[in-house]
């Protein structure tokens, strides 16, 4: 069942690179505020001229 | 530093959601076809393009692909530019993506119909459709990660995550599972052959429900739920470990589809047990959906789109419940092949996707041209009678997929089955299959109030094409230092270098691994099993055309009331010739994988030009145009010799004059056949080849049968 392996690696290879995207995620500060960004997401900061419709 | 103004596109976004409207209701008008054709065949009018086997791939496709595949990217393009504060990279790509995208699905709306398919589910589309749409697929890619390294926002919100997840995996897994040599341009085999096939099948299969089904629309969840309801997710720490935990798990569990085959049993646990763990991220993902409602409740009742996407989640949390269960071995003993496995996959489309998408589309619209919503009143109509539409689907599968399951499995005191003749176990559920046809009218006619709906609000609106906003620009993280060398500025491209190192490893994995997979030297050799003739090989060529995979399973498992009622439970060895495996997934007719020998040609000749005609009462489609349609015989020695170079023993005489041998053939059938009262065939009529593939089924290692 050699095609096992073939599918073995590349979910390894996904995982890994999920893996790595966490590491830089959490290095980069990404997790450090878990308020803010929910909070953040609600605002949709018009430009000033535009500011009338809500 | 001063703030930044820029615009918003709002135009892709209005695009993909037009799009999604326009093929979703066709989507589902095909849906409710193939539904009305499983008791009511008549139906297909005795057109080849409007047949079953070939209508269920247009509407599995275009459910997917064109309905919640133009839904994910409105979402996308949409939330994106406000969480990362900039407009999409560009308009270009964005409009490519766009055309691409309508294009492919053109394309997939001619071919399918026309019976040119590569037979793998959700993987369809032959090799040039398969190329563009992994182009269009990297024109996204580039304009979305061009975006997020121009963004104004240093923090990716969760849902800019489940899009990275989304675009990495469902790249590999559609390059993988379509790797396929040329015969034609309508016309190509997979490299894989048999088992191995069936599992690069299934392993696409369950990620492609898992990253293109789950986690896109999570993403669109975690944007428009909290934006509808104007309040945060419940918890924002929750949606970061619902994220990393779900891809992290899901990547695994695609074994369950092929519980009590030929899959070493190892593999078939590893499947079950990760799947059994999936229950636990994703019960926190619907869990902290439903709790971003908390204290807004009394909003739910008087928002329709609020109410979308309740019943969206609790549909996620079924279908996410339900799932892991099915890959217990007992209860998939059960419910596999039967129509229990459409009940649970359209909880979650039409649950889950759809109801997520209506949502969305109600709440975003309006906005995007700056109008409100024509009437709420006709979209809470909509929500009943498209609630009330997945009611009556999923219902009535649910007990046709276990009373069926049952009746095959009953034996008589003196060891024989109580229902040995199959017909009878159809003809028991026939009348869910119209109370599902019902459902599934009550949900298209949901989606044309939706339509009503759209069209008065976009009439009474103006759309705002650039949308003006405004942030202040990111701050430099880094700065450049004097003689750096050039790997430090890659470092600090994290998701770059992420996404090219994952494409430089994946090509060098599959360059090294590809060319020892072409035989399989752990699959059991069976001294008996030999490569198909021509003639079977073109007949089998018209199996996949005509998509009688749909319908018909060609693997029979350990089990006394199988081995029973289609003989010998089926050997890996006995498909290692077989570019591709055509196990299917569904039992709406029986097994034919021991069918070789069963009846005699006639049978198949009057069964083919009417299946009543042998079996009253049956629900297969006529095919009489096999009768008169001529063979293509021209294009045999170049289909041999493709099979050739995928590593099936032919001889390169046989490749040569795979013509004669096939015309060969095909004469001593046709004579046969011509002996009999009434019957006029020529050699070179389809059915002959047809025939000539059916009577091989499963006689290699079953001589005496
Ligand atoms: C709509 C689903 C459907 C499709 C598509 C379909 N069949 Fe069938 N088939 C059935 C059903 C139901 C039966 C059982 C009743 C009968 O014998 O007609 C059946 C029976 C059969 C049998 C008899 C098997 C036996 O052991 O008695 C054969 C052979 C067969 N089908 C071949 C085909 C071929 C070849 C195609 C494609 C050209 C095809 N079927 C497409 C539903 C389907």
């Amino acid at each position: 069942m050699g095609i096992i392996y073939l599918l073995l690696f590349f979910s390894l290879i996904i995982a890994a690179a999920f893996l790595w995207a966490f590491l830089w995620s959490n290095s980069d500060g990404q997790f450090d505020d878990v308020e803010g960004p929910a909070m953040r997401m609600l605002r949709d900061e018009k430009s000033p001229k535009s500011s009338t419709n809500s | 530093m001063e703030k930044e103004l820029f615009k918003y596109d709002n135009v892709t976004t209005r695009n993909f959601l037009v799009a999604t409207i326009i093929w979703g209701v066709i989507a589902f008008l095909v849906g409710v076809t193939a539904a009305i054709q499983l008791f009511y065949p008549d139906l297909n009018l005795d057109l080849p393009w409007l047949t079953f086997g070939r209508l269920r791939a247009l509407h599995t496709n275009g459910a997917i692909f064109a309905f919640v595949g133009n839904a994910i990217f409105a979402g996308v393009y949409h939330s994106m530019q406000r969480l990362l504060k900039t407009r999409m990279a560009s308009d270009l790509l964005s409009n490519i993506h766009f055309w691409g995208w309508q294009l492919i699905i053109v394309s997939a709306v001619i071919t399918l119909p026309l019976g040119i398919t590569s037979s793998k589910e959700y993987a369809e589309l032959e090799w040039p459709i398969d190329i563009a749409i992994t182009l269009v697929w990297v024109v996204f890619g580039i304009n979305m990660f061009w975006t997020i390294l121009k963004r104004r926002e240093r923090h990716l919100y969760v849902a800019i995550w489940f899009y990275i997840a989304t675009f990495v995996t469902v790249a590999v897994l559609h390059i993988v599972n379509n790797l396929e040599l040329p015969v034609s341009m309508t016309k190509s085999y997979s490299i894989f052959a048999g088992v191995q096939d069936a599992l690069v099948q299934w392993w696409y299969g369950h990620n492609a429900v898992a990253f293109f089904l789950t986690t896109p629309v999570l993403g669109l969840m975690y944007y428009f739920l909290p934006k509808a309801a104007e309040r945060p997710v419940y918890s924002y720490r929750l949606s970061i470990i619902h994220f990393w935990a779900l891809i992290f798990i899901y990547i695994w569990a695609g074994p369950h589809h092929l519980l009590y085959t030929a899959l070493p049993d190892w593999a078939q646990s590893l499947g079950t047990v990760f799947s059994i763990m999936l229950i636990f991220p994703s019960w926190g993902g619907m869990i902290n959906g439903l709790l971003t409602l908390r204290g807004a409740w009394d909003r739910v009742r008087d928002s329709a789109v609020l109410k979308f996407f309740v019943v969206a989640v609790s549909a996620y949390g079924m279908a996410t419940l339900e799932g892991p269960l099915l890959s217990l071995k007992n209860l998939n003993a059960i419910a596999h092949y039967t129509d229990w496995i459409p009940a649970h996959v359209h909880i979650g489309t039409l649950g889950w996707n759809g109801f997520l998408i209506f949502g969305m589309i109600y709440w975003l619209l309006p906005r995007l041209y700056q109008t409100s919503l024509y009437s709420e009143k006709l979209a809470n109509w909509h929500f009943f009678i498209g609630t009330l539409g997945i009611i009556f689907w999923a219902l009535p599968m649910y007990v046709s997929g276990f009373t069926q399951s049952m009746m095959w499995k009953q034996f008589n005191p003196d060891g024989t089955l109580l229902y040995h003749n199959f017909l009878d176990t159809v003809t028991q559920i026939i009348p869910m299959y119209i109370l599902r046809a019902i459902g599934g009218t009550l949900y298209l006619t949901g989606a044309i109030l939706l339509v009503v709906n759209v069209w008065r609000t976009v009439k009474s609106g103006t759309l705002l094409r650039e949308e003006e906003a405004s942030a202040m620009p990111l701050a430099p993280k880094y700065q450049k230092e004097k003689g750096e060398y050039w790997h430090r500025w890659i470092e600090r491209r994290p998701v770059t270098l992420l996404l090219w190192s994952t494409v430089v490893i994946l090509i060098g994995g599959a360059v090294e691994i590809i060319p020892t997979l072409k035989i399989d030297s752990n699959v059991p050799k069976l001294e008996a099993v030999k490569p198909y003739t021509p003639l079977e090989l073109a007949g089998r060529d018209l199996y996949i055309r005509e998509g009688c995979n749909a319908c018909h399973s060609q693997m029979i498992r350990p089990f006394r009331s199988e081995t029973k009622r289609y003989g010998e439970y089926s050997k890996a060895g006995e498909f290692v010739y077989d570019h591709p495996f055509l196990w299917g997934s569904k039992r709406t007719g029986p097994d034919l994988h021991r069918l070789g020998g069963k009846y005699g040609d006639l049978w198949h000749y009057n069964h083919m030009m009417d299946p009543t005609r042998t079996s009253p009462g049956s629900i297969m489609p006529r095919y009489p145009w096999l009768l008169t349609n001529e063979l293509d015989f021209e294009i045999l020695p170049k289909k041999l010799s493709a099979m050739q170079t995928l590593g099936v023993p032919y001889t390169d005489d046989e490749v040569e004059t795979a013509k004669e041998l096939a015309l060969a053939q095909a004469t001593r059938i046709s004579d046969g056949l011509n002996q009999e009262e009434n019957v006029e065939t020529l050699p070179s009529d389809e059915i002959i080849a047809l025939i000539a593939y059916l009577q091989r089924l499963g006689t290699d290692i079953n001589p005496n049968k």
